[in-house]
């Protein structure tokens, strides 16, 4: 059980990693975080960039909707924006990866400004239909507007270089992966836990008492439609970069699902909830995968029933976390450590 | 200019199912203030159901059409049972989050039943075209246009002159009074998911019979929101006048903004739409403007 669990000021309240407890296991995830690669081959490395992607995704998805309470159907739209703006700064204008990514992030984030504007005009369900609405035009736009977006035949983007070092290998990207997701989980940590994210949280839960204290609602929805919209772009840019291509077909309405039912899974509202989420949601697939490989001296023709097989679970996954509990594996991972804390008193 | 007259009345036709589709959303929302994004999933169903039955069994088109119904309002309320009886108090977003899971497992379990590959429907309706005289009719969207203008008709005069309309009129201006009346709710909410499975299995077959079934007539489902939208989300005649106003605005754009463009401008312009009208008046034509701005 813990003692000795003092705090003097609002400041020792405020901090997110408490105890030395925490912070030596933190050092120790990081270390592992840094050795993984030495230790993991190219797939698990491969999915694992995956997974830092779907984390950047993931965490500005939960920035709108689960702390700001705005049902943003479209993300995956956001993503594309991200990355066919970082192909084309690549490609087009020549921009180094490194100032292309944080302007891709921009680009994003103005068109989610722009498609923001109206949408935050209306509430509730209303903004779910005029994100869906996004999502399908945005995704028209991927595909006929052809001077810029080539198309169908998608831009052939060269992986990022840093001097003579060229990172195309899956470890060398997991490095420049681990990197921006660090920094980006931690902004949107240190965020929640300022004005601003007490802003978006009391936008969520009590807007008309909000207003009443002088949130200005429409400011912060903007600005919670705006970082989203960032990360989402900068998400993007790293996915094509690593990817070394970009389509319009990487970026449908059904990753848009993906992404929410990340967040739910996940836990709304927390940012560990988004990591959760999105790292249990990009390995159930590739489980799938080993299950479909291994039962298919059983089962013949499963490996055609594996996209089908994904959608019903997704979808018995999002249903199931809904239905019994809402807040998500967040809300399981604090009750398990909240029963080890007050062990044994644990009742 | 005489391809105008054409236009509209394609677009006429072709709204007629939008509208039909869209009595499916508008009827769930109106008894339970819930946007139900599977229905388009419960169009591929309904579709899927009477292909089967008419193909596996060899049975005339009537019976597969009885047994769609049956199996539609079935669904609905099974559906309305499991998954939507234990979120009554929770926020709407867990609800929409909940319809949009249900979406993909019913589109995942569609696929696995009958593979995705297109079928078409053996002919159910009199092949002719309708021809007015300045337009011609497909048969499919005459049809079409017909069991829409129908099933608006009998769900109209279901809500304004039946005790059972008025019962689900009650429960969506307040479940709390409608339950204090004696009227049970639950049975409203059941009701009211059957019909709307039903309607959008009828939309399904109707689009099936027009272009071929695959498993991705769902996104028809989600086309028909800007239909909702404008015509207003709790008006069942406004889904049907948004219909007609939908299929003609797309066929004009169809024909007259393809060659801009470059082809498909009919898929984006109802959701280019959609966020116009979400901006100028969105509580739509006929819908109630209770509607929260900020």
């Amino acid at each position: 059980m813990r003692c000795g669990d003092l705090k003097e000021s609002y400041l020792e309240d405020e901090k997110i990693f408490q105890s030395l407890f925490v912070k030596i296991w933190l050092a120790v995830l990081l270390v592992f975080l840094a050795v993984f690669p030495l230790l993991a081959d190219a797939y698990m490395l491969y999915v694992a960039n995956l997974i830092g992607f779907a984390i950047i995704a993931a965490v500005g998805l939960n920035l709108l909707t689960g702390f700001t309470g705005q049902i943003s159907l479209g993300h995956a739209a956001f993503v594309g924006v991200g990355g066919y703006a970082a192909a084309v700064l690549i490609t087009r204008f020549g921009a180094p990866f490194w100032l292309a990514l944080p302007l891709a992030g921009l680009v994003s984030a103005l068109i989610g400004l722009v498609i923001g504007i109206p949408s935050l005009r209306v509430k509730g369900l209303y903004l779910c239909i005029a994100t869906l609405a996004s999502q399908f035009i945005l995704e028209y736009v991927f595909v006929h507007w052809e001077s810029v977006t080539r198309g169908i035949r998608g831009i052939n983007v060269p992986p990022p270089r840093f001097g003579g070092f060229v990172f195309d290998t899956e470890a060398s990207f997991y490095y420049i992966t681990l990197v921006v997701m660090l920094m980006c989980v931690g902004f949107a940590r240190n965020l929640v836990r300022t004005k601003w994210g007490r802003a978006f949280v009391a936008v969520r839960d009590r807007d008309l008492a909000a207003e009443i204290i002088g949130i200005n609602l429409f400011r912060y929805k903007l600005v919670a439609f705006g970082v989203s919209s960032f990360y989402a772009g900068i998400a993007g840019g790293l996915w094509v970069s690593f990817m070394k291509v970009v389509t319009p077909e990487h970026f449908p309405f059904s990753l848009s699902i993906q992404y929410l039912a990340m967040i739910i899974v996940g836990g709304l509202g927390t940012i560990l909830g988004s990591i959760f989420g999105a790292i249990f949601m990009t390995l159930v697939p590739e489980l799938l995968n080993v299950l479909t490989g291994t039962t298919k001296h059983f089962f013949p023709g499963m490996e055609q029933l594996f996209i089908p097989m994904k959608d019903v679970i997704f979808g018995m996954l999002i249903v199931g976390f809904l239905v019994f509990e809402p807040h998500g594996l967040a809300e399981i991972w604090h009750r398990i450590k909240n029963f080890f804390t007050l062990w044994p008193f644990s009742y | 200019m005489d391809i105008i007259p054409q236009i509209i009345v394609s677009g006429l036709a072709a709204g007629g199912v939008y509208g039909l589709i869209a009595l499916g959303f508008v009827l769930i929302y109106k008894a339970t203030s819930i946007l139900n994004l599977a229905t388009g999933e419960f169009m591929t169903l309904g579709a899927f159901v009477c292909l089967s039955v008419m193909t596996q069994i060899a049975a005339p088109f009537y019976i597969a059409f009885i047994v769609t119904i049956v199996f539609a309002a079935v669904l609905g309320i099974v559906i309305e049972r499991i998954v939507l009886r234990p979120l009554i108090g929770e926020p709407i977003i867990a609800v929409i989050m909940v319809t949009i899971g249900l979406a993909s497992i019913i589109r995942g379990l569609s696929h696995m039943i009958w593979s995705p590959e297109y079928r078409t429907f053996p002919r159910i309706f009199p092949p002719e075209p309708l021809d007015l005289g300045f337009a011609i009719v497909p048969s499919g969207l005459l049809w079409g246009f017909i069991f829409a203008v129908v099933c608006t008709a009998i769900f109209t005069l279901i809500f304004r002159y039946t005790r059972t309309g008025l019962a689900m009129r009650a429960t969506a201006a307040n479940q709390q009074a409608a339950l204090s009346m004696g009227i049970s709710v639950k049975r409203v909410f059941a009701l009211s998911w059957s019909l709307a499975a039903i309607t959008a299995g009828i939309g399904g077959i109707i689009i099936g019979n027009i272009s071929g079934i695959s498993i991705h007539l769902g996104h028809i489902g989600l086309k028909v929101l800007s239909v909702i939208i404008l015509g207003g989300l709790d008006s069942i005649v406004g889904a049907i006048i948004g219909g007609f106003i939908i299929g003609i605005l797309e066929n004009f754009a169809g024909v007259f903004l393809d060659s801009i463009f470059g082809g498909g401008v009919k898929e984006v312009v109802p959701f280019v739409i959609l966020v116009i009208i979400l901006m100028i008046r969105p509580y739509g034509i006929f819908g109630k403007a209770i509607i929260e701005r900020v």
